[in-house]
C-alpha cells in the first residue's frame, strides 16, 4: 500500500464520457464553466496517469493526513448488539479529524499543477473548510470558504481553525443559510473567477467531472478496507458496509471499490441518509427516501424539489448531512440496486453518538453516528457469522457543543450531563 | 435553421428584423415574474412593454445559480408571494391577452423537469409563450429540450461566454432556434460599476459565423451609454438587473426603459 511504485488511483466504469451514470450526473451549469469543466477534466486524466502526481499525494496522504486509518473491531459495540462484528473504519483518525482531508489535498495538489494560485471552497459542517483551508496554507495557496450563516452559528469552532489557517471564511445569508446556499455561492464565483480560480468541491455532487474525480480521491477508504479485511478476516469483502450520506463522498470513498465487482462478490452496501425529524415530517435531508428526480447543483439526481422544482430546505441535526441532494452515482446505485439507503433520525443519530462514545470511548461527528445507528439494527439482524464495516467518517468534536446543547434541552433539570447509553 | 420555422421564432425574428429595418438592436429588458409583487407585476412589465421589442419574463427559482444578489433578491421576494412555475405563465397568460409583443420565459431546467419537460412546454404555449432561454442547459446536455419546445411551436435560446471555446460556440450556436444569447461578461448576472465590454466584439464575430439567428447581449448592461456600446455590435441588447433596482427603488420604470431603448439605437 505504500511502495511508491505501483500508486495508482482507481479507473471504474462509470459515468460515461458525457459524465453521467445512468440517467443522473451531467453537466447542467452556465456556459461560461463548460470550458472550465473540460480543461479540469482533461487535467485531472493527466494527473491520474502522472506517476509524480501520484507519489507526491501518496507521500502527502500517508506522512501528512496519518493514512492508511485504522480498521478497528468495535468489541464492546459489538456485544452490545449481540449480532455481526461490527468494524470502524477510522476516517476519523485523519489529520483535521474527517475524510474531507484525502479528496481536499489531492484537489489542492491539482490546482497547483493547474497554475491556480485562488481556491474556493464551499462548507457545511465546517470539515470540508477547515481540509481546504489546511490543504491551501500546506500548498501556499489563496482560500476563500464559503459558509452558510446557520452553519457558521453551529459550528464555530471550524471557522476560527478556517481563520487561523489563514482562509477567508464569507459568510452565505441568501436561501436557507446553509451547505445548499453556500454551494450556490461558490458556483456564482466561480462563474466570476473561472480563468483563476480553482474550485475545491467537497462531496461527490457538482457538474462532470466532480462526482466522479471525488469518488477516485476518497476510494482510498475501499481500497485500504480491502487489503485491512483480508489480513483482518481472510476476505477483502465484508457482509456490509454502512455510511453516511450528506453528498455521499465518504460513502462512495468506501463503496466504489466494491460496487462494480460481480454481485456474488459484492458486500451490501448501504448508505444512512439524515431524516431529520422523520420522512414524514418534510423536516429532514432524505432525498433518496423523500425526494424526486431534479437538477442542483449542475448535476441530475434525486433531490428535495416541490412539484414545481423549487428547493426545498433540507433539516438535519447534522450540518454535513444538511443537504437536499446527493451524489448521482448513489442515484444510480439505488435505481439499479447496487446500494440500499435508509432515513436515520437526528434522535436516532443522537443516540448512536452517545451509544459509541460510552462503549468505545470513540465520539463520532453527528455524520457519522447516523452509520452506527443503523449497523447495531443490521448487526443483530446478520448474526454472528456476519461482518459489517461501519466507515466512522469523523470524529465529534466539532459537533460537541451543538451536542450539549441538544442534550440539555432534551434533559429535565438536575439531570444535566446524565447521558444514556 | 431547419427549414420550417416555429411560431414563436418566427415571431421573434420579425421582432428583431423590424427593429434592424428601423436603425435599432432589438431591445430586450428582463423581469422577475411577481416582483415586485404578483399584484405589482403587470404594471412593470406594461412600462417596459412599452418600449420593448420583446420581454423575457424569468420563472422565480429558489436556486439561481447564474445570477447576481439582484435578480437571486427578486427571486426570494416573487417566491415569498407565491409566483413560481404555473403563477408566472397566469402572467404571461395576461400580458399576452393585452400585448403583441414576443414574451420569452427565462429558466432554470429543474422547473421544467419538475412539471415535466412535454407538459411544461404544453403550458407555456398555451400561456402564449414564443420562446425559452434557458441559462444553466448547454444544448448538448439534453437533446430533447429543443425538441419538444419546437413541437409546441416554442422557439429555443442557449448562452455563450466570453470563456467559450469555437467549437463550443458554434455547438451553441447552431442549437439556438430564437436568438443567441452571448453574454458580455465571465460572471453572473448584475449591473456592474464599469462593466468592460471589450470581450464583445470578438465573441460576437465567432458566434456571426455560425449563428443564423439573430445575436443579443446581456449581462451588465444597465444605462443608455452601455447599451449603445452594446448595439453597436449586437441585434439585440438584454437588461434586467437595472430595472430591478429601479423598482426596488421606485423609480419610474418606463422612463428608464425609454432612455435605455434610445440607446439600442444603432
Ligand atoms: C464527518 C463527516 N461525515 C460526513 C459528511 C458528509 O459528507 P459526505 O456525504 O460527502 O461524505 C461530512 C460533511 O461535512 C462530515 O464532516
Amino acid at each position: 500500500m505504500t511502495s511508491s511504485a505501483s500508486v495508482t488511483l482507481p479507473s471504474y466504469p462509470q459515468p460515461d464520457a458525457r459524465g453521467r451514470f445512468g440517467r443522473f450526473g451531467g453537466r447542467y451549469v452556465p456556459e461560461t464553466l463548460i470550458p472550465a469543466l473540460d480543461e479540469l477534466e482533461a487535467a485531472y486524466l493527466a494527473a491520474k496517469a502522472d506517476p509524480a502526481f501520484l507519489q507526491e499525494l501518496d507521500r502527502l496522504l500517508r506522512e501528512f493526513v496519518g493514512r492508511p486509518s485504522a480498521l478497528y473491531l468495535a468489541q464492546r459495540l459489538t456485544e452490545h448488539a449481540g449480532g455481526a462484528k461490527i468494524y470502524l473504519k477510522r476516517e476519523d483518525q485523519n489529520y483535521t479529524g474527517a475524510h474531507k482531508i484525502n479528496n481536499c489535498l489531492a484537489q489542492a495538489l491539482l490546482a497547483k499543477r493547474m497554475g491556480k494560485r485562488r481556491v474556493i471552497a464551499e462548507t457545511g459542517a465546517g470539515q470540508h473548510g477547515v481540509a481546504s483551508a489546511t490543504a491551501a496554507a500546506l500548498l501556499g495557496l489563496e482560500c476563500i470558504v464559503y459558509m452558510g450563516r446557520e452553519d457558521i452559528r453551529r459550528q464555530a469552532l471550524n471557522v476560527f481553525r478556517m481563520r487561523l489557517l489563514g482562509a477567508e471564511v464569507r459568510e452565505v445569508t441568501s436561501g436557507t443559510q446553509t451547505l445548499k446556499d453556500a454551494t450556490n455561492e461558490a458556483i456564482r464565483d466561480w462563474v466570476t473567477n473561472v480563468r483563476d480560480t480553482f474550485y475545491i468541491l467537497g462531496s461527490v455532487v457538482g457538474p462532470h467531472p466532480y462526482p466522479a474525480m471525488v469518488r477516485d480521491f476518497q476510494s482510498v477508504i475501499g481500497e485500504e478496507t480491502k487489503v485491512q479485511l483480508q489480513a483482518l478476516e481472510g476476505r477483502p469483502a465484508p457482509d456490509a458496509i454502512v455510511a453516511c450520506v450528506g453528498g455521499g463522498s465518504n460513502a462512495i470513498g468506501i463503496f466504489a471499490p466494491y460496487a462494480y465487482l460481480p454481485e456474488d462478490q459484492r458486500p451490501r452496501l448501504i448508505g444512512t441518509e439524515a431524516a431529520g425529524e422523520g420522512v414524514d415530517s418534510g423536516r429532514h435531508a432524505a432525498s433518496v427516501a423523500g425526494g424526486r428526480v431534479g437538477v442542483l447543483h449542475g448535476s441530475m439526481m434525486y433531490l428535495l424539489n416541490d412539484s414545481e422544482g423549487q428547493i426545498v430546505p433540507p433539516h438535519s441535526v447534522s450540518a454535513g448531512l444538511d443537504y437536499p441532494g446527493i451524489g448521482p452515482e448513489h442515484c444510480h446505485y439505488s435505481e439499479t440496486g447496487v446500494a440500499e439507503y435508509v432515513p436515520i433520525t437526528d434522535a436516532q443519530a443522537l443516540e448512536a453518538l452517545q451509544l459509541l462514545t460510552r462503549l468505545e470511548g470513540i465520539i463520532p461527528a453527528l455524520e457519522s453516528a447516523h452509520a452506527i445507528y443503523h449497523a447495531v439494527q443490521l448487526a443483530r439482524e446478520l448474526g454472528p457469522e456476519g461482518v459489517i464495516v461501519v466507515n466512522l467518517s469523523g470524529r465529534g468534536d466539532k459537533d460537541v457543543a451543538e451536542v450539549m446543547r441538544l442534550l440539555e434541552l432534551e434533559q429535565p433539570q438536575g439531570q444535566r450531563g446524565e447521558v444514556r447509553a | 435553421m431547419t427549414a420550417t420555422l416555429t411560431r414563436g421564432a418566427e415571431r421573434i425574428h420579425a421582432a428583431f428584423a423590424r427593429a434592424g429595418a428601423e436603425g435599432r438592436a432589438a431591445f430586450i429588458p428582463f423581469m422577475t415574474a411577481g416582483y415586485p409583487t404578483a399584484e405589482g407585476f403587470p404594471a412593470v412589465a406594461d412600462a417596459l412593454l412599452e418600449q420593448a421589442d420583446l420581454l423575457e419574463v424569468g420563472i422565480p427559482y429558489s436556486d439561481p445559480l447564474g445570477d447576481g444578489p439582484t435578480i437571486q433578491r427578486a427571486s426570494e421576494q416573487a417566491l415569498a408571494g407565491g409566483t413560481s412555475t404555473r403563477r408566472t405563465l397566469a402572467l404571461v397568460r395576461d400580458l399576452r391577452a393585452r400585448h403583441d409583443t414576443p414574451l420569452v420565459i427565462m429558466t432554470y431546467v429543474n422547473p421544467i423537469y419538475a412539471v415535466g419537460p412535454r407538459e411544461f412546454m404544453r403550458l407555456a404555449a398555451e400561456a402564449g409563450v414564443d420562446g425559452l432561454i434557458l441559462p444553466d442547459l448547454p444544448p448538448d446536455q439534453d437533446l430533447e429540450i429543443a425538441d419538444l419546445a419546437a413541437e409546441h411551436g416554442l422557439a429555443v435560446t442557449f448562452l455563450i461566454a466570453p470563456t467559450s471555446t469555437p467549437e463550443r460556440v458554434k455547438l451553441v450556436a447552431e442549437a439556438c432556434t430564437g436568438f443567441l444569447y452571448a453574454v458580455s461578461v465571465t460572471g453572473v448576472t448584475g449591473a456592474r460599476e464599469g462593466t468592460a465590454l471589450a470581450e464583445v466584439p470578438a465573441m460576437l464575430a465567432l458566434a456571426r459565423e455560425h449563428a443564423r439567428v439573430p445575436v443579443a447581449v446581456g449581462f451588465g448592461v444597465k444605462d443608455a451609454a452601455t447599451a449603445r456600446q452594446v448595439a453597436a455590435v449586437a441585434d439585440g441588447v438584454v437588461v434586467g438587473s437595472a430595472f430591478i433596482n429601479a423598482v426596488r427603488e421606485g423609480q419610474d420604470v418606463g422612463a428608464l426603459a425609454a432612455e435605455i431603448a434610445r440607446g439600442c439605437r444603432k
